[in-house]
């Protein structure tokens, strides 16, 4: 490695660390605006214009508070459940491509990366529901374990079936196409510039997307650290800078299962429309970059404010509910998904094949959650009495003889 | 490292050996500052893995001897001390307490202040079910419903600013009739407020009861049977749900109820699916109570001719009423004086909460949480 590739990977982390702090800044302000919107409030007003600056503010406030370590927690793996947290999730972001050949360090091996970096991120959690000496610390820890594996699965599956449909590992081929050669067949296998993923494998970016979800622990299957049972999870203990770091971390996730769907599904950096059909040839390799990487921002966000949506709408799953649906539902519709890219590929099917295949199994999966209860789905066990009908105004039984006969005959 | 509080915590309970050999089962201490515990309630769980084994609830945190302090106000002064038994049903805990005095002298309120009454207190019967919608699907992780209730509720409580000058412990209800005469523009006030919080009960239905996450956490949780729910003294919301048709306004109609006719929702699962369901169709119910009573409305007198300080003759009295969480009771012991010798409440909270641990055992403790929240005690009238 020569000392000008050195410069230049040190001052991408640099530039990569300060523009993920301020993403991550944003995207705080931008939940808080979103949910307020949602439910006909204000939001952050006060500091800076729209509130711009709470974020600001909050970060120096948690910045400057006393962090406190409880007196039976396991010191050590106190201090260090954070970082198990946080690193992975800046390191993630050295794959992401911004642009075509553009990322901190472009990878052969991108996908594949990803999701080995990504499964480090449980043993944080664990670790500090452990080391925080707390039961509900404790009960969060274990439930972020059993959810995170669980989830952890339809997502690899899932990334596996576009390897499987681009024939490579590397984030660029996902984005930009790929041509292979087998033998004396040369094939052009199609990249997202062309047609994005979401319409070949619309089960995919379903697929991906809730269990995308999961893996972050938001609405609806924030159980590790539901506010209203185990208060916070493995965070219950953790103040000040700490509680910060695992705040960064949080954040920065649901920032990369944003990116991750956008450069799975929906072209990462590529333009809806060919940069050379605008500007003609003439546009500057940087220009497009700066443009390529814009886009992707744009849509990352976009996948990020329909998160919020969703956690402003949704209540939370039980565990056993959630582990059902993971083991009964996802896992078996990912490992359908990968079966059916790699027939329509092996018989040199059009793709749309797999998108007129994956609909129809979508919507009968659907309708088969909704009709398990009956054809209304929701259950109809209240009926409304009527004195005017005769039907209620008979007192009731003094409460010395037997009530359980009167029960049956009345209700 | 052995944590002593943890030990000193366990020792108190004998260790239960859990299903597998070589381990006992964990104790999870719940409350008193707990978030879903809804005020100052604590259980401790034991719990195997995330199942519950066993449930032992704590209450007193909130007991400030409010039955002790009746024997030293005056009757009209007791009045205050019911506001705050129930803290967010207030109209209905003065009625109790004026119709039970009402009743030990013999004294019939004008047919105006009667109708007032009831008219706040189906308003109060629907801000309380707002507040428990709200609450509920806290519990549950769903945020938003809360917002969209409290603006409701917040348009009920100008409205009993209106009328009683407080939004919150009123004190507007006497012995004899209502503290003075509703405002001129009550009636168009009342009636517009009835359609808004018909759209706002609406929105709560269908935000969360078409939701299949909500229906799928609800359904056959926390069953109880109507036998269990009678044997346990259950009442309101909590015992109809259960199958049992038992609805004071109607089995024992007081005030002019008789005169309204309403339905009374029942529920069959008994579940906590139907003790949420039941509390919407119920607001429903209370909306076209309102509509009724407003339509009966006549002007006349809202004070019955009585003296200024109240001093039934020596007896005793028991008078109940239908509040949002069940039937609430009054008993006094009047020696003649202008004090009651004695006074006890049955609240229904503090009974409700009682088939706690029978509905619980067994299930996870997330439906602990959900099954606390559908019991909708307020812990003012727990710990009294």
């Amino acid at each position: 490695m020569s000392f000008i590739e050195v410069v230049f990977a040190i001052a991408g982390l640099f530039g990569l660390f300060t523009g993920l702090a301020v993403a991550v800044l944003s995207l705080t302000w931008m939940e808080r605006k979103t949910l307020a919107r949602i439910q006909q409030r204000a939001g952050p007003s006060v500091v800076g214009p729209h509130g711009l600056l709470q974020p600001v503010a909050d970060a120096m406030k948690l910045a400057t508070k006393e962090d406190m370590i409880p007196n039976y927690a396991d010191k050590l793996l106190f201090w260090m459940a954070p970082i198990f947290v946080a690193v992975p999730a800046f390191m993630i972001w050295i794959a992401i491509p911004f642009g075509d050949n553009l990322a901190v360090r472009v990878l052969d091996l991108g996908l594949l990366y990803l999701v080995a970096i990504s499964g480090i991120g449980v043993v944080g959690l664990l670790m500090g529901g452990w080391a925080s000496s707390s039961r509900y610390s404790m009960l969060g820890g274990l439930r972020a374990a059993a959810q995170l594996v669980s989830y952890e699965i339809p997502i690899v599956i899932v990334i596996l079936s576009i390897a499987v449909l681009v024939q490579s590992l590397s984030l660029d081929a996902v984005i930009g196409g790929n041509t292979i050669s087998i033998g004396d067949d040369t094939r052009d296998l199609p990249g997202q510039g062309a047609i994005p993923f979401a319409f070949i494998m619309p089960m995919g970016l379903l697929i991906f997307l809730i269990a995308g979800l999961a893996e972050l622990g938001r609405t609806p299957f924030d159980i590790h650290h539901a506010e209203s049972e185990v208060v916070g999870g493995p965070f219950v203990e953790y103040s000040g800078a700490h509680w910060a770091v695992f705040f960064l971390a949080e954040y920065l996730n649901t920032f990369v299962i944003s990116a991750l769907i956008v450069i799975l599904f929906f072209g990462g950096w590529s333009w809806p429309a060919p940069p050379e059909s605008l500007f003609g040839n003439d546009l500057s390799s940087t220009a497009t970059n700066l443009i390529g990487g814009a886009w992707l921002m744009i849509k990352t966000y976009l996948v990020a404010i329909g998160i919020f949506w969703i956690r402003g709408t949704y209540p939370r799953l039980r565990i056993d509910q959630l582990m059902a649906f993971a083991w009964q539902v996802l896992i078996p519709l990912s490992f359908v998904n990968l079966v059916l890219i790699a027939i329509v590929l092996f018989y040199d099917w059009p793709l749309w094949v797999m998108t007129a295949v994956s609909l129809p199994i979508i919507l009968g999966v659907g309708i088969a959650v909704q009709r398990r209860r009956g054809a209304r789905g929701r259950p109809q066990t209240v009926r409304i009495l009527r004195r005017s009908a005769g039907e209620i105004g008979v007192p009731m039984p003094p409460a010395s003889t037997p009530v359980t006969d009167q029960v049956q005959a009345g209700g | 490292m052995t944590d002593p509080v943890a030990t000193q915590i366990e020792d108190k309970f004998t260790y239960q050996a859990s299903s597998e050999p070589g381990t006992v089962d964990m104790m999870v201490n719940m409350g008193p500052q707990h978030p879903a515990t809804h005020g100052v309630f604590r259980m401790e769980l034991r719990v195997d893995g995330e199942q519950i084994q066993d449930v032992v609830p704590h209450i007193g945190y909130l007991h400030r001897g409010s039955e002790k302090l009746c024997e030293h106000e005056l009757y009209s002064q007791i009045i205050t001390l019911f506001d705050r038994f129930d803290y967010v049903s207030n109209f209905n805990n003065e009625l109790v307490i004026v119709s039970a005095v009402e009743k030990l002298m013999g004294v019939e309120p004008p047919p105006r202040a009667e109708l007032i009454r009831i008219i706040m207190c189906e308003f109060n019967r629907i801000a309380s079910h707002l507040l428990f919608y709200g609450t509920f699907a806290i519990d549950m992780g769903a945020i938003t419903p809360v917002l969209y209730n409290f603006r409701d509720r917040e348009k009920i409580q100008s409205l009993f600013e209106s009328v009683s000058g407080a939004r919150m412990m009123h004190n507007y209800f006497r012995v004899g009739g209502v503290k003075e005469d509703v405002k001129d523009d009550f009636t168009s006030r009342a009636l517009a407020l009835c359609d808004e919080l018909e759209r706002g009960v609406d929105e709560t239905d269908k935000l969360l009861t078409e939701n299949e996450i909500f229906v799928e956490r609800t359904t056959g949780i926390g069953v109880i049977s109507g036998e269990d729910a009678l044997d346990w003294g259950l009442s309101g919301p909590v015992l109809r749900a259960s199958g049992v048709p038992y609805d004071v306004r109607v089995d024992e109609p007081y005030s002019r109820y008789s005169e309204l006719d309403f339905g009374i929702p029942v529920g069959s699962a008994g579940d906590c699916w139907d003790r949420f369901y039941l509390r919407i169709l119920e607001a429903r119910e209370s909306l076209s109570i309102i509509r009724q009573a407003m339509a009966l409305l006549e002007p006349g007198d809202t004070m019955a001719q009585i003296r200024r300080i109240a001093r039934p003759p020596a007896g005793e009295v028991y008078a109940h009423c239908e509040n949002p969480r069940g039937d609430l009771g009054v008993y006094i012991v009047s020696d003649g004086g202008e004090r009651p010798y004695r006074l006890k409440v049955r609240p229904p909270s503090f009974c409700n909460l009682q088939a706690l641990k029978d509905l619980t055992v067994g299930h996870y403790i997330a439906d602990a949480v959900v099954i606390l929240g559908t019991l909708d005690i307020v812990l003012g009238e727990v710990d009294r």
